[in-house]
């Protein structure tokens, strides 16, 4: 029974943190998973970006053995999330996007118990606890009952409940949202420490801009399914360039203001119907200078002008090839994506 | 995590099994966690204190002259009746927190831990014992005091109460059970109380059997309850361990044999 598996050697020291083929999640008519692969290379920080509902929590939920592939294989290091779940669980730390650490327990409490189940003893344990307190930041708040907690606190003691085995891979899922600026700065950092320990990362996102901060590789999914993957600087020139958006305080002056973005940008350009607002591609920003220069000698009062970076929905419209508008979710999470 | 380096993966010592030794460590300290609960929320202990003392004051003074003349000497016959009631009552609850625990997040976090699969049911369900032992304390305390005194001696009061308790232990498997399928805690307790309270009544708890229609006393006589009963009325009142007792212990075993994998199986089943 408690025979070291021998293959160990052999299987574990593949390049793979986590290799998925073809794995499928259906629930009743919904198939919420449909066929992703995914490779994830040891030591780096992978993005899994998409809108809610895309499938990615339920990818992690199959990775961390939480719920069975209908279809499809999957390995952590080299071992099968199937036929080795319990090898899989000694490799792995899971943080969930709802808080899954024990709400009627204080922080010190929480980390001593999950260090206890871990096999630490109790003085080890308690050592632990305050080493991660410690170094999320939450002593003074240790003894505190959860409740009282925020959601940034919440989250960094989910964290540190992740890492007590200190784990070579870790899921992240959605590790930022509803953060504020600052602490989501400090949960990056963390990310980053990390990796640089030698852990590898595999996090699930809907923000462009966390995927852009932080991960190696990212895969797109929708509607179940990898829609592209790849570098950052991959995936960000699939979707293309920045957007001028331009707006005139005299509608007398559209036609004048839109000849001059054309001539300067030499893009061609929109005129949106509803607000009375010019789009324009915009490659480079540096011509803004020249835009605005000639934008004033021409006498032209503007409005308003905006710079917009490729949105979530851009993201989809030129990855899937079809309307992003098809969904009014997609369009309010891309809204947040580019407030930043 | 600035300096130590993480073991990678292939380097680390890996089982796909746990052992039974683990088994036992991790219930263990999934039953502290439970204990820490019960401390945070001592309100949840109300049941079991004042079950106890509110049935055995009202059944010892409705019944006691009806059936055995005086309150005196029904006592006897009937602290172990509510005992056995009061006790098996109070492992609903298991089944109704269990629900409510598992619908938080927590418990993906132990599924995602390389830990036994038992354990987390395993330690609910242990930590519940102490309020076993409160209810069990608190009914002979009451039984006492109201002039009880038992002919067995304080030894057998003690096998009696641990008896008790375990088959209690024993059955809030069963409602663990059904705290696992079920998608309400309330629909937990309904459940449970619908199996329960024919259980509990259609027994010889409150009254010997002997006073029933027949074909009340056959199915009274069957009803693993009455020879609960009978077992800690033998031992509390004559000191002595009789059929029923072992048939007690007999029947606990097998609920645990049937309930636990298969709770535990439905537990890893269910997202």
């Amino acid at each position: 029974m408690q025979k070291n598996n021998k293959n160990n050697n052999t299987k574990g020291s593949g390049e793979w943190a986590v290799e998925a083929k073809g794995i499928v999640k259906t629930f009743g008519e919904n198939r919420a998973v449909d066929g992703v692969d995914l490779q994830v290379p040891t030591g780096s920080i992978y993005g899994v970006l998409g809108p809610n509902g895309a499938g990615k929590t339920t990818v992690i939920r199959m990775l961390a053995t939480l719920l069975r592939p209908d279809a499809g294989s999957a390995s952590i290091f080299g071992h099968d999330v199937v036929k080795e779940p319990h090898i899989v669980r000694q490799l792995i730390g899971v943080t969930g996007q709802y808080a899954s650490v024990d709400e009627s327990l204080s922080a010190t409490e929480n980390l001593m118990i999950f260090s206890r189940l871990l096999g630490l003893g109790k003085a080890e344990a308690k050592k632990k606890a305050d080493e991660l307190l410690e170094e999320f930041g939450l002593t003074e708040a240790a003894k505190r009952p959860l409740k009282h907690f925020s959601g940034g606190m919440r989250r960094r003691l989910d964290l540190a409940v992740s890492l007590i085995a200190q784990p070579p891979l870790i899921f992240l899922d959605e590790p930022t949202t509803g953060l504020d600026p600052r602490t989501r700065n400090q949960m990056w950092d963390t990310i980053r420490r990390l990796v640089k320990s030698g852990s590898t990362v595999l996090l699930t996102t809907q923000y462009l801009q966390e995927a852009d901060e932080l991960a190696d590789r990212v895969a797109v999914i929708d509607h179940g399914q990898v829609v592209a993957e790849g570098t950052v600087n991959e995936l960000k020139a699939s979707i293309g360039t920045s957007s001028l958006h331009l707006g005139v305080q005299h509608d007398r002056q559209m036609q004048d203001a839109r000849l001059i973005v054309e001539r300067v940008l030499n893009v061609r350009s929109t005129v949106s119907t509803e607000g009375g607002k010019i789009t324009a591609p915009m490659a480079d920003v540096d011509r803004m200078t020249d835009l605005l220069i000639a934008l004033r000698e021409s006498d032209i009062q503007l409005a308003e002008l905006s710079v917009q970076k490729p949105s979530l929905d851009e993201v989809f419209l030129t990855i899937t090839g079809q309307g992003a508008g098809s969904s009014d979710e997609i369009n309010n999470k891309s809204e947040k994506a580019v407030e930043v | 995590m600035d300096s130590t380096q993480i073991k990678p993966a292939h380097e680390r010592k890996l089982r796909n099994k746990t052992s039974f030794r683990q088994s036992v460590r991790n219930s263990f300290i999934m039953a502290i966690r439970g204990l820490i609960k019960i401390r945070r929320t001592p309100e949840q202990l109300f049941d079991v204190t004042l079950q106890p003392i509110i049935f055995t004051l009202m059944f010892t003074y409705i019944f006691g002259g009806a059936i055995s003349g005086d309150v005196q000497s029904y006592l006897p016959v009937i602290i172990p009746g509510i005992l056995v009631q009061t006790v098996i009552t109070t492992s609903i609850v298991t089944g109704v927190q269990l629900r409510e625990d598992m619908d938080k997040g927590v418990f993906d976090r132990f599924k995602s831990l390389p830990i036994a699969r038992i354990a987390p049911l395993a330690g609910a369900l242990l930590a519940d014992s102490i309020r076993y032992t409160i209810a069990t304390v608190l009914t002979f305390t009451m039984g006492y005091v109201m002039g009880l005194r038992p002919e067995g001696g304080l030894g057998y009061v003690l096998i009696a109460a641990l008896l008790v308790i375990g088959c209690a232990w024993a059955i809030s498997w069963i409602f663990a059970f059904f705290g696992v399928i079920a998608r309400t805690a309330s629909s937990v307790q309904g459940i449970s109380m619908i199996v329960l309270f024919p259980l509990t009544f259609l027994s010889n708890a409150f009254v010997p059997a002997e006073t029933m229609p027949d074909w009340l006393q056959w199915f009274v006589k069957i009803n693993p309850i009455s020879h609960l009963v009978t077992a800690v009325r033998d031992l509390i009142n004559a000191g002595s361990i009789g059929w029923d007792f072992t048939l007690s212990l007999v029947g606990a075993a097998i609920i645990v044999a049937i309930f636990a994998p298969l709770t535990v199986r439905t537990y890893m089943r269910k997202a």
